[in-house]
């Protein structure tokens, strides 16, 4: 068994007991393209926001239980969305707007493409 | 600056808990291994995770472990498999312990 | 944009694996409407351009695993440039014209007696700018969780079978290395093009679950 760490992070997964590996390739959908593009442009020269470590460290900053729920490009989002409000590229404010605002857009059935 | 370990040496891992980011997998924690490659000087990741820059550099070492010596015999493995990592020079320490006739 | 990926499965796979699907199913969940609703914010902003997302999007879609077949192919036949491409992995693609940029490329050989076998346990580490985007299996739990432990039982479950007379190394793609196999060259090949031996070579034999096709 591996050993136990009191503070282990939701990441720290080596040697832990798992099933088996889905092989299905699931290839990424559009929405999980656009995540890595925009993730990549936003780490990337000219911008460079941030670095890869904050990425990484924002998503072992997520709860054991949301970590574990989450896919993988979900992840990516939440740490998208934290990074921005860290490094005050985007508001809480206005995100929560926006969120509100796309949701009650797509509920009347009229989504912008 | 002298790197602090050279290929062949024998270290182990250290056993730390810091609360931040860390490159140091748990389960190599505590285990000892031998150094197979100097992989080089690197920023140090636990700062970077933070917006700081990480200079001054540490090396960073390729360690090789023995199978057994990670789990001890629970696990899906042969007798001569290992497992490698990166590990940065402040994780590890030499590894004083008298080696056994293998 | 749709198209078709280059079939290079190693696996029966009863129903197939289609073209890339376009997104025709509306957003449903709170993710799907945060990463509209981020995407909305910064291009009104002009932080990003739908251009820019989108010709990024088609940069990864030439990025794949024909990318480092080609690699392993010529590495097989010209043992110069292989031993040039494992004392510097950087300098070696670089020598085909591609680029790691700011990641330390390692390419390690598979032999009769040595069996590489890649993961990254704490997240997806992958040497993507060589293969493309990682499959969904290397960024699982149960592949992280699994390979640094149980090896021989993972690779089994990618039909792989490696005698207990090699070693089976699990690489951690802990820090700034970014790893790609050089899986053996299969019996049979004598003679064999360039061209012809890049189609012997998966994309999972260059992760290390498999070894290269048989002719």
């Amino acid at each position: 068994m591996a050993t136990s760490h009191p503070t282990r992070k939701p990441h720290d997964m080596g040697g832990d007991p798992a099933g088996p590996v889905d092989r299905d390739e699931h290839e990424p959908t559009l929405v999980e393209r656009r995540i890595d593009a925009m993730m990549q442009l936003l780490r990337q020269k000219p911008r460079a926001f941030w670095v890869t470590d904050e990425n990484r460290r924002t998503i072992e900053s997520l709860t054991p239980e949301t970590y574990r729920d989450s896919s993988y490009y979900q992840k990516w989002c939440l740490a998208m969305r934290s990074l921005l409000v860290e490094k005050e590229v985007l508001t809480e404010d206005e995100i929560e707007a926006r969120l509100a605002e796309v949701k009650a857009r797509h509920r009347k059935g009229g989504g912008r493409p | 600056m002298t790197a602090r370990f050279r290929i062949g040496d024998r270290v182990v891992v250290r056993t730390d808990t810091p609360a931040g980011h860390v490159r140091t997998p748990s389960y190599l924690k505590g285990k000892r291994g031998v150094v197979l490659r100097d992989m080089g000087d690197w920023p140090n990741p636990e700062k970077l995770a933070y917006g700081k820059p990480g200079w001054p550099r540490k090396t960073n070492y390729w360690v090789q472990f023995a199978m057994d010596e990670v789990w001890s015999g629970n696990g899906a493995y042969a007798a001569g498999d290992t497992v490698v990592a990166e590990i940065y020079e402040h994780w590890l320490e030499p590894d004083t312990t008298p080696e056994t006739a293998s | 944009m749709s198209h078709e990926h280059h079939d290079d499965h190693d696996h029966d796979h009863p129903h197939g694996h289609g073209p890339f699907q376009p997104d025709i199913k509306e957003p449903t969940e709170d993710w799907e409407f945060l990463e509209i609703a981020l995407r909305e914010l910064m291009i009104e902003k002009e932080i990003l351009t739908a251009r820019e997302i989108q010709e990024k999007i088609e940069e990864w879609d030439g990025k794949c695993p024909e990318v480092g077949a080609r690699i392993v192919a010529k590495a097989w036949t010209d043992p110069g440039f292989k031993a040039r491409l494992l004392a510097d992995g950087n300098a070696g693609v670089g020598e085909l014209g591609l680029s790691v940029p700011g990641l330390k490329l390692v390419v390690l050989e598979n032999t009769e007696t040595l069996h590489h076998m890649i993961v990254c346990t704490l997240c997806s580490c992958y040497p993507r700018p060589i293969l493309g985007l990682p499959p969904l299996w290397y960024k699982s739990r149960e592949y992280r969780s699994r390979a640094v432990r149980e090896p021989r039982s993972v690779l089994a479950e990618f039909g792989t079978d490696i005698p207990d007379s090699a070693e089976v190394r699990v690489v951690d793609s802990t820090a700034d290395c970014r790893f790609l196999v050089l899986p053996r060259r299969p019996e049979g090949t004598d003679g064999w093009s360039e061209d012809r031996l890049a189609t012997l070579v998966s994309r999972d034999s260059m992760i290390g679950t498999a070894v290269a096709r048989a002719p």
